[in-house]
């Protein structure tokens, strides 16, 4: 009987998922109403689909595959500043992509320093520019997502199993098999998912470093049909197909994938009796240190250039970065009363392929939705006094995906643990969010909570599309500032949006992990 | 008592309003950006207007097609000759009114409804402390060897990447493919937008950037800095203009009328090149701020009509993207 036995009630988790398809819907409402003609999709358009999958595919694969290990020895060894620096590996993935750009650039480009270093050694130039550029930079900014999935879910093993294992004597081969490889099995096929689909919709650092019109995406083509040939028909078909790849490897992960509990522990702080050997101890410096390396560096490189740039930043771009700091904070709580009651639904629910819907935010292209919203406000009222509105649900919606991700595992995990318990005491609804998921989950909420405000911080989004020139926010000022021949000021205002974007990320994450359920 | 201070806090407040009439202009992001001409054209206007210069920022014509008969815009400004086609065909526009022969741009200017208010040419720059040898010619440029680098703009999302096919086309014209094909080692790689491709070209990751011939001013009068230049070459430049439109179902058709012929105004066109870093449409080289008679412009200018530029539009975009993409 207890199967039946529903601590959580799914009605608003309903109403929020509801509410995401509605939006994205009549986003293409808006749009089918003035679509005039649709004609079939040309070979460019192929070429750039199967260019977008493959370097998708590349770039998903290399970040987990590279994340595993990185995790790992993150996850095993305890060392002074490692959870400073677990946070600050975080930070390429929140970087805004125009910031991250320059950095890489400085690091990795024709006049990079690595490059100064190939030449001073007499060593032949490496180019970034190409698939490897695009590969390289998607992996910068989705391996820290992946390492903090991963670490995420070794921390979440309970200690009572590495004491286990040690007792009983298990070498590092059964290890793997009984504990890690059911761990990664678990966490990996949606942490690929997730990377797949956010790197299918990028466009301008794919093109940049893709050297040219074979990097050409789907999102460029997307792009070049709304704002250049105003092609709604092809606009509104190409976000189709971007739309179909996205939730067909969603649908397929979440499908396939079945969720795997570890049961409850004491919550005792995690201690290691594994891999202490010599060569062990080395391999697992030798990837934090070369993962350190490779997303810290180019971080480096942007506060270096933006201190310079730092003192010719006009007042107006710190009223801007007022304007992005409130509209990142509104995001944060519309995400969170949306992903919270979903999240619950998903993670009761018997299969997660739910979650799909949550992925639908970021598989669709923010021009289509902006689009087709402004199709459908205009006749009622000035879209441009909706800017920010709008500007803040498709950050929060874009953000939704990755809250899921992080929260659903952690309230499934705590319902299986305690909701028999809850249930005997008589715990549910409101009261079961409040004592026991609330605080169960906080450090997820807090990492959700904070990657929202930093996502939005730094989204150019819609506000580009029909902005009100006097309100502006941070991004669109620093391509207000480039698109002026300022680029010593858009270096410093690029610092002053990787500060506040971490910023806002590294409070929203100490305030979950502080006073924390032992975890 | 706190109700009817309110109602009459509204009332003036409305009937303020209504004193002053309101002109909306739809303009680019960069325009009415605090470092864009924008600022100083809605005040100096306002000041002989007596009215509210609103603008309001976006995509152009996608926002006037959206928004057809029912736009709020009376006036449009910033369109170039390579979309006015299609802004042609909204019907939305009225003509300007004002006398083409006023204007002293390089080439004949006939068009009743889009007025110029600004214009450049396509230009490759350089830094001549990293290159000492400029090519001297598109030709040159083209034999230039393969480890000088160059970015430019993709022509599907950026105008000036549009007039650099345009400018490959109406050099080369057949031979386009065979110049892309000879040009595609040299390009370091293709941008979204101009401030991107001119980003890289500043912090030294290429050696040529497709920009306009006006840019070496900006470095030149803002920052004193006299290195960079542009390549003129002699098979000539590919002309930019950028007009201002009338809407024909404006509510303040006088207003409009004063603001055309403002744009015509010494006034306007003098604020043009410090603002906007480009070259005034309507008024005499002599005339022109201090130094900017002396900046290098093209003998030969080159140009195409929007109906000659929407007629090749399409094909030279896709053998810029057949030959880039092998």
């Amino acid at each position: 009987m207890a199967r039946n036995a529903k601590p959580i009630n799914n009605v608003t988790g309903i109403a929020a998922a509801t509410f995401i398809v509605v939006a994205v819907l009549l986003a293409f409402v808006g749009i089918g109403l003035r679509v005039d003609s649709v004609s079939g999709l040309g070979p460019a358009e192929w070429q750039a689909i199967r260019f977008t999958i493959l370097q998708s595919l590349l770039s998903a694969f290399l970040s987990c595959v590279l994340a595993v290990p990185v995790a790992r020895a993150l996850a095993r060894r305890r060392f002074w500043g490692r959870t400073f620096l677990i946070t600050l590996l975080g930070a390429p993935f929140i970087l805004p992509v125009i910031v991250a750009m320059l950095g890489l650039l400085a690091i990795f480009g024709r006049s990079g320093v690595l490059n100064d270093i190939l030449a001073m050694l007499g060593i032949t130039k490496i180019s970034i520019y190409g698939l490897q550029g695009v590969v390289l930079a998607h992996v910068f900014f989705n391996l820290p997502l992946a390492i903090r999935l991963l670490v995420q879910g070794w921390q979440g093993v309970p200690a009572e199993r590495f004491r286990l294992s040690a007792q009983l004597g298990i070498g590092p081969g059964m290890m793997f098999r009984l504990i890690e490889l059911p761990l990664l099995l678990r966490i990996l096929p949606g942490t690929f998912a997730l990377i797949f689909v956010i790197c299918l919709t990028s466009f301008a650092v794919a093109l940049t470093l893709g050297g040219g019109p074979r990097a050409t995406t789907i999102e460029l083509a997307v792009y070049q049909a709304f704002r250049f040939d105003f092609n709604l028909g092809r606009a509104a078909l190409l976000s189709l197909v971007q739309l179909f790849v996205a939730g067909g490897a969603a649908v397929l992960v979440f499908w396939l994938v079945p969720s795997i509990s570890f049961g409850g522990g004491m919550d005792r702080m995690q201690r290691r009796w594994d891999g202490q050997g010599r060569g062990a101890r080395f391999l697992d410096s030798a990837f934090i240190f070369v993962a350190a390396s490779f997303l810290t560096l180019p971080l480096f490189a942007i506060l270096i250039s933006g201190l310079r740039g730092l003192l010719e930043v006009p007042l107006i771009v710190w009223l801007s970065a007022w304007t992005s700091l409130w509209v990142a904070l509104i995001s944060v709580l519309v995400l969170l009363g949306t992903a919270l009651p979903m999240a619950g639904w998903i993670a009761t629910s018997r299969n997660g392929s739910v979650e799909v819907i949550g992925s639908l935010g970021l598989s669709v292209s923010p021009l289509m939705i902006g689009t087709g919203w402004f199709i459908l406000i205009y006749p009622y009222a000035n879209p441009t006094d909706w800017a920010l509105l709008v500007t803040i649900a498709v950050n929060a919606m874009m953000a939704l995906p990755f809250a899921l991700r992080i929260l659903v595992p952690s309230i499934r995990e705590t319902l299986q643990t305690y909701g028999r318990l809850s249930a005997a005491l008589g715990i549910s609804g409101f009261a079961m969010w409040r004592c026991v998921l609330w605080p169960r989950s906080r450090p997820q909420i807090g990492f959700a909570a904070g990657l929202a405000a930093a996502l939005s911080v730094g989204d150019l989004g819609v506000i580009a599309l029909f902005g009100d020139p006097d309100r502006s926010t941070l991004p669109l000022q620093m391509y207000r500032l480039m698109g002026s021949y300022r680029t010593d000021a858009a270096a410093g205002a690029a610092l002053i949006l990787l500060v506040l974007a971490f910023g806002l990320f590294w409070i929203m994450d100490y305030w979950g992990r502080r006073n924390a359920i032992a975890k | 008592m706190k109700y009817s201070t309110f109602a009459a806090g509204v009332l003036t407040a409305t009937s303020a309003f209504a004193e002053t009439p309101i002109l909306t202009v739809y303009a680019g992001d960069y325009f009415t950006s605090e470092w864009g001409p924008g600022p100083v054209i809605e005040k100096s206007f306002e000041e002989i207007c007596e009215c509210d210069l609103q603008f309001s920022t976006g995509d152009l014509v996608p926002r006037l097609l959206l928004e057809g008969a029912r736009t709020k815009a009376d006036v449009v400004i910033g369109l170039t000759s390579d979309v006015t086609a299609k802004a042609r065909a909204t019907e939305l526009f009225a003509p300007h009114g004002q006398d083409n022969t006023a204007l002293t741009l390089p080439i004949a200017w006939t068009d009743e409804t889009f007025l110029p208010f600004n214009y450049g040419h396509t230009a490759f720059i350089y830094n001549e402390t990293t290159m000492e040898t400029p090519p001297a010619s598109f030709d040159a440029l083209l034999a230039m060897p393969d480890d000088v680098k160059i970015v430019i703009q993709d022509p599907r999302t950026s105008l000036s990447g549009l007039a650099l096919v345009l400018w490959v086309d109406s050099v080369y014209g057949k031979n386009s493919a065979k110049v892309w094909a000879q040009l595609a080692p040299k390009i370091l790689t293709v941008t979204k937008d101009w401030s991107s491709s001119y980003g890289l070209f500043t912090d030294g990751e290429a050696d040529m950037v497709l920009s306009y011939t006006t840019s070496p001013a900006y470095h030149m009068f803002a920052e004193d800095d006299f290195t960079k230049k542009a390549a003129i070459f002699p098979e000539g430049h590919y002309f930019m203009v950028e007009t201002v439109g009338k809407i024909a179902g404006t509510d303040q058709p006088e207003l409009v009328d004063a603001f055309m012929s403002y744009v015509m105004s010494e006034d306007f066109q003098t604020v043009i090149p410090t603002a906007n870093w480009s070259l005034p449409s309507a008024l005499p080289t002599d005339q022109w701020p201090e130094g900017w008679a002396q900046l290098p412009l093209p003998e030969k200018v080159l140009f195409y009509s929007e109906e000659e530029s929407k007629a090749v539009q399409e094909k030279a975009i896709e053998t810029w993207r057949a030959t880039l993409s092998q």
